[in-house]
């Protein structure tokens, strides 16, 4: 008996290698300090009410960017440990098969569940507040997402100590990830994971189409919407089409392994290299979807610290839509080699390069919007500027790389790798973290510090260019993808070292905005405002942090930058009435030269900066003047949606399952499943799923943060 | 002041009764009529400025589902599309083992199909009644959906068996796995459409045709024509094509 769960306990536990001992001491003792400090301060139902059942996308939003923060953790260590195991010729600090498995997890992990729910976060922290709305169109399916999203990616990070971890890289190419190949659980793992969290991917791509087109405050017409919400719309629309595909896609792997089907298998009339176009007609589109939603963000910070509109607005959104219809025909790019004949690989060649033009439009819209701007570099600014030449390089590398004959040489070489980090971190990373320090101060109500600030930004753009300019000479010198080492005789050691400093630079980069959020806490700078940097639509336009409600009275907007010219509009009232002391006390615009003497607004040309320099004394510590909001619709009681439950347990649900799948223990899976169906019913005969607040709680609320309504 | 605050108690009041009124459990006989005068009393009852956005709220809450249920019923569009073409790249592939012509039985399948087309035509019947208000009609018509439904399945089910009988399993082929993954979704689809009607079911029963209910019927069955037209394509690419 006792020989029996031992042998079990083998199996089950990954042993053997002392890393793996180290992160399960590491998880233990993390897992008793987080259980001891919420017993022991009482947490357990503040947990539960405020965070583990909040329908709040504001809420929803934070824990996004919380999880996602921690994948990013993971992530980069498994990069910090395959560059150490490069960084000098036949190194042994990693074996073989521990190799495998940490660059699929680290490619799974950064795309998957690091980009995809930093992106979502994002999304719920801004979207409702920038169309003028009260949340989303589905508040319940919106939480739904988040858990599906939090339990499928803890089912997948289990494996690391459970089982074993998936090692048939990112993608998972049969035959290698079929059951001949690989029997163990890392392949389950890696599918039910990633499926489980895609449901709320695909869920969360519904729910955001239908905010952007059904909620949008009155008069905000399609194209006044903020740029931020058409690169969310566009990234939407791509996410319903594709991920249907990954969902079947992952299905019929499972199918194989699990019932023993015929589609990728190498027998029985399979064939592998379908699921390689399923997969990469999903994958391509996948990553347009995690850099269109940046490119709405730089669109944003770049007008916000031009002090200027965003130039080429129409063909900004043109762009947009044109770069989520072409993402779907490009696909086939990413195996050139697999000998589909020269007219389908000129086809996607051509398709592939076309992207370019809307992108170069792009690039060239930001470079507008800061000529003859009064450009201010605060940290969301740097990433932007650190940005467009990083993803103009990378995009160009691409370009190469969509050459077909010279991809013969470049393909799943360390050309590629560095390719595609280029447009990966340069573009999404850097995007999402300039999107993060954008809307710091909405979000929690204090902005983070500029010089820890300004150190993180630094070490990650050098320590970005040291580690994959190499990489570029490496590929072109022959090292491939996913070798674990390499001799003396190759001659790529030295390039090869160079890149793991870099890497480990990037590391420390992370690390100083870990100390940046850390030391912004303690010596917390409060956003009194609500407009700390000098903003240009609705969200800037309420209090920071946002009210529960979001928006005391619905606002009605006429143009495309509404507060921007509200602001404009109560300043010429002011100048007009000549209230200087009025003026004076206006925090966003405290330095700007504009007098009532001298009124140089020029009226045809409104939104070319008033106020500018106004960021450094919006921080200050004194209470500001009472702030009227947006003109809008009476007050009136405001319609919320109730808190659940039910999206935390049948996620939870959803996890057990797929748990019970992994391991093929029926006894587990089909409670689980039983579970996922009794809490779609008792969601169903839920009819008590909204309640109003009231105006006078509406208008304390609003008091306490120095409003009136 | 107080008079303000006497006008929010009573508009609290008035919102609660009229949000929540389908909660209280309207009698079976008239629950459809009593909704209906709800709904009315709404637009036109007591004073009007307050309690207009409320059913305004509530109005756009359901033409927003309704909005998001197209949505998925395109990503569903698509899941189904890569299973069609999966199928068909792999149509040819039997490895030696049985085929389709071989096995397959016509007269069962065209049973079903005209089975599925029905019960498609009686869902559209009780949308028709929900929209004269005739909530047993509409009940009725449902269980009618139901019971077809379900028999759809039992020769689904039947069918399936006797390829297992006759040696064609998920295993056996590509071409099996395919034709068995793709019918089978389908399959499961319409299984969960059947939960999903008796679950909606007990709920007219117990709330009688509100704007909820009501938006419910009408997304249910839309996803049941769904089902349909994707069973045509079913039946046309992996039925007739293969037999023909």
């Amino acid at each position: 008996m006792l020989d029996k769960i031992k042998d079990f306990a083998s199996e089950f536990f990954v042993t053997g290698d002392p890393l793996i001992y180290g992160a399960d001491v590491a998880i233990a003792l993390t897992i008793i300090a987080v259980v001891s400090v919420l017993t022991y301060f009482k947490k357990w139902r503040w947990l539960w009410r405020e965070w583990l059942t909040t329908v709040d996308h504001k809420r929803i939003g934070i824990m996004y960017v919380i999880a996602s923060l921690l994948m990013l953790f993971r992530g980069g260590v498994d990069a910090l440990l395959m560059r150490t195991q490069l960084a000098i010729p036949n190194n042994e600090f990693l074996s073989p098969e521990h190799y495998n498995a940490i660059f699929t997890t680290h490619g799974v992990i950064m795309i998957l569940f690091m980009a995809m729910p930093l992106m979502f976060g994002l999304f719920n922290l801004v979207v409702p507040l920038q169309l003028g709305a009260r949340d989303v169109a589905f508040p319940f399916l919106n939480a739904l997402s988040f858990w599906l999203f939090f339990w499928g990616a803890m089912l997948f990070n289990m494996s690391f100590v459970i089982g074993g971890s998936p090692d048939a890289g990112w993608l998972s190419y049969p035959p290698l990830s079929e059951l001949s190949h690989s029997p163990g659980v890392g392949q389950d793992f890696y599918i039910w994971g990633i499926q489980i969290s895609g449901i709320g991917s695909l869920a969360t791509g519904i729910n955001f189409i239908v905010t952007i087109l059904k909620m949008r405050a009155p008069g905000m017409k399609l194209m006044k919407m903020p740029m931020f919400c058409w690169s969310v719309l566009s990234s939407c629309l791509t996410i319903i089409m594709a991920f249907p595909i990954l969902t079947v896609t992952l299905a019929l792997l499972f199918l194989d392994r699990y019932l023993g089907a015929h589609f990728f298998t190498l027998d029985g009339g399979g064939n592998p290299m379908m699921y390689i176009n399923l997969i990469w007609m999903w994958g391509h589109p996948e990553v347009y979807i995690v850099v269109l939603p940046a490119f709405g963000i730089f669109s944003e910070i770049v007008a916000t610290f031009s002090r200027k509109r965003l130039f080429g607005y129409g063909s900004m959104v043109f762009a947009l839509m044109c770069i989520a219809v072409l993402s779907f025909t490009t696909w086939a790019h990413h195996f050139f080699t697999m000998g589909s004949g020269a007219d389908v690989n000129a086809f996607f060649a051509l398709t592939t390069m076309l992207i370019a033009i809307p992108t170069g439009v792009k690039v060239f819209n930001w470079l507008f919007t800061m000529y003859r701007g009064r450009i201010t570099f605060k940290t969301p600014m740097l990433w932007t500027m650190g940005f467009i030449p990083c993803f103009v390089v990378g995009g160009m590398t691409g370009v190469m790389l969509s050459v077909a004959p010279a991809d013969f040489q470049f393909h799943n070489s360390y050309f590629l790798i560095a390719h595609f980090h280029q447009v990966l971190i340069g573009g999404v990373a850097f995007g999402y973290f300039a999107g993060l320090y954008y809307w710091w101060p909405k979000v929690f109500g204090f902005k983070l510090n500029e010089r820890l600030g300004r150190w993180a930004f630094w070490l990650w753009n050098i320590g970005f260019y040291v580690c994959f300019m190499p990489q570029y000479a490496l590929g072109l010198m022959g090292m491939t993808r996913r070798v674990n080492t390499y001799g003396w005789d190759t001659g790529w050691w030295e390039l090869n070292f160079v890149s793991t400093i870099g890497g480990f630079l990037m590391g420390i980069g992370f690390l100083f905005q870990v100390w940046q959020i850390l030391h912004s806490i303690k010596f917390m700078e409060r956003d009194t405002t609500g407009d700390p940097w000098g903003g240009r639509t609705l969200e800037w336009s309420i209090p920071s942090p946002a009210p529960h409600y979001n928006f005391a009275t619905t606002p009605v907007v006429n143009s495309a930058d509404a507060w921007w010219e509200e602001k404009l509009r109560r300043e010429r009232e002011a100048a007009s009435a000549g209230k200087r002391e009025w003026l004076e006390a206006q925090d966003w615009r405290a330095n700007a030269e504009l007098t009532p003497q001298a009124p140089n607004l020029d009226a045809t040309r409104p939104s070319q900066d008033p106020g500018a320099g106004a960021t450094q004394a919006s921080m200050s510590d004194a209470p500001p003047a009472p702030q009227a909001p947006l003109p809008g619709l009476p007050l009136e009681p405001i319609h919320m949606p109730r808190n659940s439950g039910i999206p935390f347990v049948m996620s939870l649900c959803w996890f057990t399952a797929g748990f019970g799948f992994v391991f093929d223990w029926l006894w587990i899976a089909i409670p689980g499943l039983a579970g996922v169906a009794a809490c779609m019913l008792v969601h169903s005969f839920r009819y008590k799923t909204d309640y109003y607040i009231p105006v006078d709680e509406i208008r304390r609320t609003e008091a306490a943060a120095g409003r009136v309504v | 002041m107080a008079n303000g605050d006497r006008k929010l108690a009573a508009m609290q009041h008035g919102a609660n009764g009229r949000a929540w009124q389908s909660d209280a459990g309207v009698p079976a006989g008239n629950g459809g009529i009593a909704s209906t005068g709800r709904t009315s009393a709404g637009q036109e009852a007591g004073p009007a400025s307050n309690e207009h956005p409320h059913d305004k709220a509530h109005h756009d809450l359901e033409s927003m589902r309704l909005m998001g249920f197209w949505i998925f019923l395109m990503t569903d569009c698509i899941l189904f599309g890569s299973l069609f073409a999966t199928y068909i790249v792999l149509s040819g592939n039997t490895d030696g083992g049985p085929t389709g012509v071989g096995l397959f039985e016509l007269n069962g399948v065209i049973a079903s199909t005209f089975i599925l087309l029905t019960s498609s035509f009686t869902s559209g019947l009780a949308v028709l009644s929900m929209n004269r208000g005739d909530r047993r009609g509409l009940i009725g018509w449902l269980a009618v959906t139901a019971l077809l439904g379900a028999s759809f399945i039992a020769l689904e089910v039947t069918e399936f068996m006797h390829l297992v009988h006759e040696g064609a399993t998920i295993g056996t082929s590509a071409f099996w796995s395919g034709f068995y993954t793709l019918v089978g979704t389908h399959g499961l689809h319409v299984s969960l459409g059947l939960v999903w009607m008796l679950a909606l079911m007990i709920q007219l029963g117990r709330h009688g045709i509100t704007p909820v209910t009501r938006r419910k019927v009408g997304v249910l069955s839309l996803y049941w024509h769904f089902l349909d037209v994707v069973w045509i394509f079913v039946f046309t690419f992996v039925y007739l094509l293969e037999v023909m």
